[in-house]
């Protein structure tokens, strides 16, 4: 009976969590208004219960799914019988419905862990914080009952199977890749919730900086973890060795990754010297908000992409809705309340408080060049100028030198002091690393088989110019100490944190560097017996035989491979199956990863006389791409972990000493 | 006073993608080119993909139901529905490609690669038939009767379910 009825069951609990969600969002802004502490304790017990329920919708449909239920039109509609059981696990969030509700479940879980771990945070504060969370929710609860039900029953006529998940999706990634990116994106809305917060409070000191901080930080690591592994998901599971295609859905994750990698240096320029108070706020704001413009436009409809959910205009009309009421209250009152007069603390141009102030610039400017190359094609359309799409050449051709300009100013910032520096002192700390990096830069391209390439000087170059001055530094930091090593160990985490981030965004470059320019592909035509010869190595093709899968039928070549004058040799096995449930055609790659190259191998069409057509790639570097991701955060989180957030008493005194001028490291 | 107005401006920015977004709504890419059903393809001259010597134009499109497909090498999704297209070739329906966008070796080699269903295809470097077409991102499919008149559109990719449930009844009726 019970078991029966588990789908009313979460859907009750979706409509409880709505009801203390609502309670979150009115009882504590009151209460902090009034100054009332009664209203405000309705904070913590709300955000806890309302995760607690939305944690039971989540469980129930889940059960739904592991236990095959098709009368639940979602189960009916992305499962099977046949699938296997991770697969069923993930399923849940491989649909519009599921995927909202897990979008749901991480905000409440956002806002518990705010609730567990903010003890130091001043009762008004947090009571402000959950309660411009409490909102978000609502809205997004709401959105989910009214428009998305995943609950929604198919009775009494029920499908005797499902319909199947799309086998793009019955994949690794699929399970790890939405899941890290939608913590990402709502882990944003705890930053928002601050600064609204401080904005409500007219407490735009640095207090509100330091608290946001290591939850931002926290944050935009899952979400460049979450962009990696949709790379790498794409890479491998699309079958043709791409990794990024400026999908609007891609786009839709770049943009809040932008503004939000903005934002954590410019919370340390506000924390450290009270200077971009309002800028601070504002991309806060605008961070979370590019979060939610990516759920429109992901699911609205408005943009074709591989991507995109199967929609209803009822639905994009909502979340416009949400969208606009979100954003726009959240930006009147800033207008509204945002500090006046810029009390700002002078610097000069050549101090890291400028440069802070051009890396946010220019990263600005990006987020504006990927959101006009994605709306582009709406916008004349809705001005009746015509339909066009915008491919990969505009953001190339923009974004690349964009980047290169602003590795220019980023080499430069680890090595420069707050406030005003020394022409000639930068110039001592940089000339030597900045020639290294030019000569390496320049021939290393030579050396890799003597065919120079300018763009991979390029990214060389300024992937150097990213280590060296840190190297050099670290050199100097840890100079005057009785030993290297315990020079080393005494800088700080944040400090560790800046290094591994800044090395991981050169590792990156030098990834798309090589990848882009010394990819070598080659279509082939391969029977059992052929072989032939793709980048120094020789790729013989020794059995083709058909096998069947727990849900598809696959035709497997086995591959065996071996490095050119090398006796050593390795199988690859791709495939083509074909998803029975759905008769979808999928190519499965198969790939030798390797730290400096990866072989690629993908079967293309059956061509009749008992051969394949083959898509053989050689792809250097291309794991950097997401090894550099990997890095980036865990810089951010490494940056957290620094002893300035553990200590809980520190925080009080710091409230008051906003502009403090030590050398800190950002 | 001039500080407040400045503050004002992203809310003002907002506002106006935010006009734009609910534009966009009711003109829903998957629906947006009705107007185009029931006319007559548009005029072109163009030449093949595969000879540049040789030109084709509207008469290219008469005398036979044809489905119009425009892809390019460049766009992910077309990959994905190749092998439908095959599939729809195989059932004795005739196929006339739009190479979109794309440069004459790179189009060559995607129809190497991933298979070849198109009797012809029309090169389109510029994009101007498409832009014509009101394509606003490959894939797309027309179909187009035997006296060169649109009667049917799709956008995005044609998957299997398409081909039985859309694709196939649509070129029964106007066979």
């Amino acid at each position: 009976m019970l078991i029966q009825m588990i789908p009313e069951i979460g859907h009750f609990a979706l409509a409880l969590a709505l009801l203390m969600a609502l309670v979150q969002s009115v009882m504590p802004l009151a209460g902090a208004a009034t100054r009332r502490p009664l209203w405000m304790a309705y904070a913590r017990p709300m955000a806890t219960g309302q995760f607690a329920f939305v944690l039971l919708a989540y469980l129930c449909l889940t059960a739904s799914y592991m236990l095959d239920d098709f009368s639940v039109a979602n189960v009916a509609n992305n499962s099977n019988s046949m699938l296997p059981w991770y697969y069923k696990l993930s399923a849940v969030w491989g649909n519009h419905e599921g995927s909202m509700l897990l979008w749901i479940l991480m905000l409440a879980g956002w806002g518990f862990a705010v609730a567990r771990f903010s003890r130091d945070l001043p009762e008004v504060m947090l009571a402000r914080v959950l309660g411009v969370m409490g909102m978000v929710s609502v809205g997004f609860l709401l959105f989910s009952l009214v428009t998305s039900n995943p609950f929604e029953r198919l009775l009494p006529h029920m499908p005797a199977d499902g319909a199947d998940l799309n086998p793009l999706l019955q994949d690794f990634g699929l399970i790890v890749h939405p899941p890290t990116l939608y913590m990402g994106y709502v882990g944003f809305s705890v930053v928002f919730a601050f600064a609204i917060a401080a904005l409500l409070g007219g407490r735009l000191d640095a207090a509100w900086t330091r608290w946001a901080r290591p939850w931002t930080n926290v944050a935009w690591a899952f979400l460049t973890v979450g962009i990696a592994l949709g790379s790498w998901w794409a890479y491998y599971e699309l079958g043709w060795g791409g990794w990024w295609f400026w999908d609007p859905v891609e786009n839709a994750s770049l943009l809040p990754w932008l503004t939000g990698t903005a934002l954590i240096h410019s919370l340390a320029v506000t924390e450290k010297r009270g200077s971009f108070k309002s800028w601070t706020v504002l991309l806060a704001i605008s961070t979370f908000s590019l979060s939610l413009l990516g759920t429109f436009l992901v699911r609205s409809g408005v943009l074709t992409s591989v991507h995109a959910f199967a929609n209803d205009p009822s639905r994009g009309f909502f979340i416009l809705m949400l969208l606009g009421i979100t954003v726009g209250l959240s930006l009147l009152v800033f207008a509204l309340r945002a500090p006046r007069v810029s009390h700002a603390v002078g610097f000069s141009w050549m101090s890291r408080d400028a440069l802070l102030l051009i890396n946010n610039i220019m990263l600005v400017i990006m987020t504006i060049t990927v959101l006009l190359g994605t709306v582009y094609p709406l916008l004349l359309d809705a001005l009746g100028l015509g339909k066009i799409s915008v491919g990969p050449p505009y953001f190339n051709a923009l974004f690349v030198p964009l980047t290169v300009i602003m590795c220019l100013f980023m080499g430069l910032g680890p090595v420069s002091r707050w406030k005003r520096m020394d022409g000639r002192e930068l110039w001592r700390r940089l000339a030597l690393s900045g020639l290294t990096a030019l000569v390496i830069g320049i021939l290393a391209p030579l050396l890799y088989g003597g065919e120079w390439n300018l763009w991979v000087a390029i990214g060389l170059v300024s992937a150097l110019w990213l280590v060296l001055p840190i190297l050099r530094d670290l050199h100097d930091k840890s100079a005057k100490a009785s030993s290297r090593l315990a020079g080393l160990k005494r800088l700080s985490l944040a400090y560790w944190g800046m290094v591994l981030g800044h090395v991981g965004v050169a590792v990156t470059i030098v990834g798309v560097a090589v990848v882009s320019n010394y990819n070598v592909e080659r279509n082939v035509r391969l029977a059992p017996g052929d072989s032939v010869q793709v980048a120094g190595y020789e790729f013989t093709m020794t059995e083709l035989r058909a096998r069947r899968g727990p849900n598809f039928l696959a035709d497997t070549a086995t591959i065996e491979v071996s490095r050119e004058g090398s006796s050593r040799s390795f199988v690859m096995a791709p495939e083509k199956r074909i998803y029975i449930a759905r008769g979808m055609p999928m190519t499965q790659v198969a790939l030798r990863p390797g730290f400096f190259r990866d072989l690629y191998v993908a079967m293309g069409e059956d061509l009749e006389d008992g051969s394949w057509a083959m898509r053989i790639q050689y792809k250097p570097f291309v794991r950097w791409l997401w090894l550099g991701g990997l890095l980036m955060a865990a810089g951010g989180v490494l940056a957290v972990l620094d002893r300035r957030y553990r200590s809980r008493r520190r925080s009080e005194e710091d409230t008051r000493v906003t502009t403090t001028s030590r050398e800190a490291t950002a | 006073m001039k500080r407040r107005l400045l503050l004002l401006l992203p809310l003002v920015g907002f506002l106006v993608l935010s006009i734009f977004l609910y534009r966009g709504l009711s003109l829903d890419p998957f629906h947006r080119d009705s107007a185009l059903l029931a006319r007559d393809f548009p005029a072109f001259d163009k030449v093949t993909l595969e000879d540049p010597e040789r030109r084709v134009d509207r008469a290219l499109l008469e005398g036979q139901v044809t489905l119009v497909n425009v892809w390019g090498e460049w766009c992910p999704a077309c990959k994905l529905e190749m092998p439908q297209l095959l599939d729809l070739a195989d059932r004795g329906i005739r196929l006339v490609g739009i190479n979109y966008k794309d440069t004459r070796e790179k189009g060559l080699e995607f129809l190497e690669e991933f298979g070849n269903p198109f009797e012809v295809n029309i090169f389109d470097p510029e994009g101007n038939l498409g832009f014509e077409l009101g394509v606003y991102g490959a894939p797309e499919t027309f179909l187009v009767d035997r006296d060169g008149i649109i009667r049917y559109h799709h956008t995005g990719y044609i998957d299997p379910q398409d081909v039985r449930e859309q694709i196939l009844p649509e070129v029964q009726k106007w066979q």
